[in-house]
């Protein structure tokens, strides 16, 4: 393990810090989500979980759990201190169903999600692409190498259905840099998009 | 520490925990709102009050208060709502996009990038 990442595992936060910030990895089992959270977080990956109890099932939702009394969702963490002021917190999300009706009360105000995807399962990525264009979610799809087939980036961006204007990238989540990459890609589009929005004003 | 399934939480000790309050302006407290310590604990204060008021001398998000606790995060949002009712802690809460647009300012986006390149 990088000693130098676990150096730092109970680092406090600098008295400074005043506004947290949020970016969500979504994929499917197995795809790279902690391994990429773990490669970029200044501290080890924290685990936590939320349950969405009947009575705090939002109107709109309601259907969807109508048979459960309680929804339990897991997730993993990590942060970077950006400066004095601002942390970016790093989820790494499952993309199963019932994570979705919990995405509001997690992850309102997120600046955007990473898409990881595996080309093996390239299917396990249609939902949650599906689900992040409903919530009106900016994301990049990521391809995450395990040493499938070789697909070309074109047939992937095909086998999604992906539009023109979504960022997709190559990446391998155990690399700090092939990680910092994708973030930076990520923002990236998220300033083309938010300008694009300012100017149209 | 790792963080236990509610599934299997005793319900007896999930009510004891939240004082019995089953609802609470939540949404006030985002689980990226920064918690601070605004008090040292005192005797006879409830054991997870006393945790997060150590823990939060330095600034603490909601959700690795609730990591470090192993509660679920609405459980930790109610116990902070006692803090924060009683001012014991203060909340720093994130700079929201504008909830129509979802898009974060072009300025705040420019110090993200910023950051990350240095990393
Ligand atoms: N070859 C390769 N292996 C990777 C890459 N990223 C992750 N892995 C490996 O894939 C396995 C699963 O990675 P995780 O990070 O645990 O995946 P996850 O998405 O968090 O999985 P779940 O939380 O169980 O859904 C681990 O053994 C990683 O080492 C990658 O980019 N390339
Ligand atoms: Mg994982």
């Amino acid at each position: 393990m990088d000693l130098k990442t676990s150096d730092r595992v109970t680092a406090p936060l600098r008295s400074t810090a005043s506004n947290g910030l949020k970016i969500v990895i979504v994929g499917g089992f197995g795809v790279g989500k902690t391994t990429m959270v773990r490669s970029v977080s200044e501290i080890r990956p924290l685990s936590t979980e939320e349950v969405m109890t009947r009575a705090g099932v939002g109107i709109d939702e309601t259907a969807g759990v109508r048979d459960k009394t309680t929804t339990t969702v897991a997730f993993d963490f990590g942060r970077i201190s950006l400066n004095d002021q601002m942390v970016l917190y790093l989820f790494g999300a499952p993309g199963q169903q019932r994570f979705w009706f919990l995405w509001d009360r997690l992850f309102s105000g997120t600046l955007g999600a990473v898409v990881l995807v595996d080309t093996r399962r390239v299917e396990d990525s249609w939902y949650a692409i599906d689900r992040l264009e409903h919530h009106g979610m900016p994301f990049i799809v990521a391809r995450n190498d395990f040493g499938g087939p070789a697909y070309r980036l074109e047939d992937i961006r095909k086998a999604l259905d992906l539009s023109d204007d979504v960022p997709l990238i190559d990446c391998d989540a155990r690399e700090r840099e092939s990680s910092k990459k994708v973030l930076i890609t990520l923002v990236n589009h998220l300033y083309a998009l938010s300008t694009a929005q300012e100017s149209a004003r | 520490m790792t963080s236990r399934s509610v599934d299997r939480e005793d319900p007896d000790r999930l009510y004891i925990v939240t004082g019995g309050r089953s609802r609470v302006d939540e949404d006030s407290i985002d689980i990226v709102s920064l918690i601070v310590s605004e008090c040292d604990p005192t005797p006879g204060m409830q054991s997870e009050h006393v945790k997060i008021l150590r823990m939060c001398t330095n600034p603490m998000a909601v959700v690795e208060i609730a990591a470090e606790l192993g509660l679920p995060v609405s459980v930790v949002k109610i116990l902070l709502c006692d803090l924060l009712d009683t001012g014991r802690i203060t909340a720093r809460h994130p700079t929201m996009a504008p909830a129509k647009t979802k898009l974060p300012e072009p300025d705040i986006l420019k110090q993200v990038l910023l950051g990350l390149e240095n990393l």
